[in-house]
């Protein structure tokens, strides 16, 4: 099912939560939320399930109008970030809960419930825990149960809060893979919250970044992290160095430095902030003379697949550089190495 | 070789169960052997006819079913009550919530006094139930609702904390599976609330079953209809027929201790189902 989002605004109280989001989530797509906490993707979330009614805006289904309609009769899974569990309820009848509150000329059999919950069961990968309860299973395991429990409803749309949020950096990996590979069988037209760029751009089909309760910018997770459309995205999505300087007639300035601006050709001299990420910057031990900077290195952090170099820039801004484990031990750096840097590519955006 | 002693973080089990032990002999077991005692004093077949006598019975009768009777209404409108104060904000809500302490805090007699008023056929709410037909002081109503009245703050604040630890998603979740309003209440809220609401209503029926000072007035006190076992007992004392008062003292001890055995092994029940869960 196809969700199409219009105009949608919330307030609660004087705080206005999300201001006029519009949204387009194909059939069997995989969206992911993305913004830091309080930039509303929750609240549009359940906006979007049916558990908040909107101010304004509407939401439709497959093209029907459901703004409406409640949330029993939406069709849509929901997975909580706390999970949600029903705690004096077994795994298998969390499970079943949604088959057994049906009215009766539409409930199934009591073996028919039974066997769909030993597939939902086998599906989340557990069987040997049906008849556990929720305080006896580990975190992951509890996002599974509540993944499966939506599921058995058999819902057209599955809406997943911070799915992942509450567990340690390890499960969380594995999850998301997990979701992933459940998603590309399953085909249910999925929206996940995430605040975790490195999830969502990992997970998603698609990712709509927010901030302050608007979008800022919808792509695919390449497009979003190679061309982010505000400083905001750049800024969200991974480490970034800001540098201050402006821009006149199609070239940048730096403090001493000029680099080519091609798409800002006919701009008058303006002020300006240049973003440029850590692995788009390149460090030597001699100077060319030619677009580079001067740098003192302040602390080298090998550890991981990168090697980090925090610098400080001639004119005493502090620089982040990422440098492969190769060129590191070319360049033989420590604290006090005086290098010259060359940023590769950036992103302007006018202050 | 030195056994090896579990540690805990706060120790002394020895000496605080010591303590607890003779903390509550002193104060519970040996005044409470003392009636079964002095009941002894008289014999057997005595005993018997004291206790099984028709006024005793029909004031046993009365107690026990106004107890019973007074605690699931608290046991109602009480989980309605802290629900209502849990849940919605609205001015006024720490003046009620406050309220609800007084039946604690008032001097029961008081609470009898002000009860019997307000009841009595002239009084403010008696004069408007009296053309339905409705008398409540000077009946067994009027029992039951002194009962209710001075039971009420048990069934709330037993059942407050638990709706507050609530978590709302739990009943977001429900909805989202298409339950209604009243399956996500039976079969969602009322599971995890039912421990403390059975503890609150025990409560609510042991305080009920003891009641003096607040039936005393309101009941009236007429033998085979408004008398209560605690009203025959203090009659019986002042007749000075102690061994009569005791023999009814030690029968109302045997039952309610029953009783609350009963209900005590039927929350461990509940309970072990709900921490399983």
């Amino acid at each position: 099912m196809s969700i199409e989002v219009v105009g949608l605004t919330k307030r609660f109280g004087t705080f206005v939560a999300i201001t006029d989001v519009s949204l387009r989530v194909e059939t069997g797509e995989l969206v992911a939320l993305l913004g830091p906490s309080g930039s509303g993707k929750t609240t549009l979330l359940r906006v979007i399930a049916g558990l908040e009614i909107p101010d304004a805006g509407s939401i439709l289904f497959d093209g029907q109008n459901s703004t409406d309609r409640r949330i029993a009769d939406r069709r849509v899974g929901f997975v909580f970030q706390h999970y949600a569990l029903f705690r004096h309820m077994s795994v298998f009848e969390n499970i079943a809960f949604g088959l057994r509150v049906r009215p009766r000329d539409r409930r199934p059999t009591r073996a028919d419930i039974e066997q769909r919950v030993h597939r939902l069961l086998d599906l989340v990968q557990l069987e040997a825990m049906a008849d556990r309860f929720p305080s006896q299973l580990s975190g992951g395991q509890r996002q599974r149960v509540a993944l499966a429990r939506a599921l058995a409803v058999e819902p057209q749309v599955l809406l997943l809060d911070e799915p992942f949020g509450a567990l340690d950096a390890k499960v969380r990996k594995e999850l998301r893979r997990w979701l992933r590979r459940l998603h590309d069988d399953l085909h249910v037209t999925s929206i996940f919250v995430t605040h975790d760029q490195e999830e969502a751009l990992e997970a998603a089909d698609r990712v709509v970044v927010m901030n302050q309760g608007r979008v800022e910018q919808v792509g695919t997770p390449s497009e979003v992290y190679a061309r982010p459309a505000t400083p905001f995205v750049y800024d969200f999505l991974g480490d970034v160095n800001l540098f201050r300087g402006r821009i006149e007639r199609g070239k940048a300035y730096i403090g001493p430095l000029e680099f080519d601006a091609p798409g800002h050709a006919d701009r008058e001299a303006r002020i300006a902030t240049l973003y440029i990420r850590p692995h788009q910057l390149e460090i030597d031990r001699v100077g060319n003379g030619e677009q580079q900077f001067r740098a003192r290195v302040a602390r080298v952090n090998p550890a991981g697949p990168f090697v980090k170099v925090d610098l400080v820039a001639e004119w005493g801004d502090p620089v982040r550089v990422e440098l492969s484990q190769e060129r590191y031990l070319a360049l033989a750096l420590e604290a006090g190495t005086e290098v010259f840097v060359r940023p590769k590519d950036m992103s302007i955006f006018i202050a | 070789m030195r056994p090896r002693l579990r540690r805990h973080v706060l120790p002394g089990f020895g000496l605080s169960l010591g303590f607890t032990l003779s903390y509550v002999c002193l104060l519970i077991l040996i005044p409470l052997t003392g009636v079964v005692l002095r009941a002894r004093s008289i014999t057997w077949p005595e005993f018997v006819a004291s206790v099984t006598s028709e006024r005793a019975l029909a004031a046993f009768g009365l107690s026990l079913g106004a107890a019973v009777v007074a605690a699931v209404v608290n046991g109602v409108f009480g989980l309605l009550v802290a629900w209502v104060l849990v849940r919605y904000r609205f001015p006024g809500r720490r003046l009620i919530d406050a309220c609800v302490d007084l039946p604690f805090a008032l001097p029961t007699s008081v609470a009898g006094i002000a009860l019997t008023t307000v009841y009595s056929p002239a009084g403010w709410l008696g004069q408007q139930l009296a053309p339905l037909g409705i008398q409540v002081a000077f009946t067994r109503l009027g029992v039951i609702v002194a009962l209710t009245f001075i039971g009420l703050p048990f069934v709330v604040r037993a059942v407050q904390p638990v709706l507050e630890d609530l978590d709302r998603e739990i009943e977001d979740a429900a909805a989202s599976l298409g339950a209604t309003r009243w399956q996500t209440f039976r079969h969602v809220l009322l599971p995890s609330i039912l421990p403390a609401l059975l503890t609150g209503v025990t409560l609510a029926f042991a305080r009920a079953l003891g009641e003096y000072g607040s039936v005393v007035f309101i009941s009236g006190n007429l033998p085979f209809r408004t008398e209560v076992i605690t009203l025959l007992i203090v009659a019986r004392l002042e007749q000075f027929d102690y061994a009569g008062a005791t023999a009814m003292a030690s029968m109302m001890l045997g039952v309610s201790f029953l009783i609350l055995l009963t209900i005590n092994l039927l929350q461990a029940w509940s309970r072990r189902r709900g921490a399983l869960a």
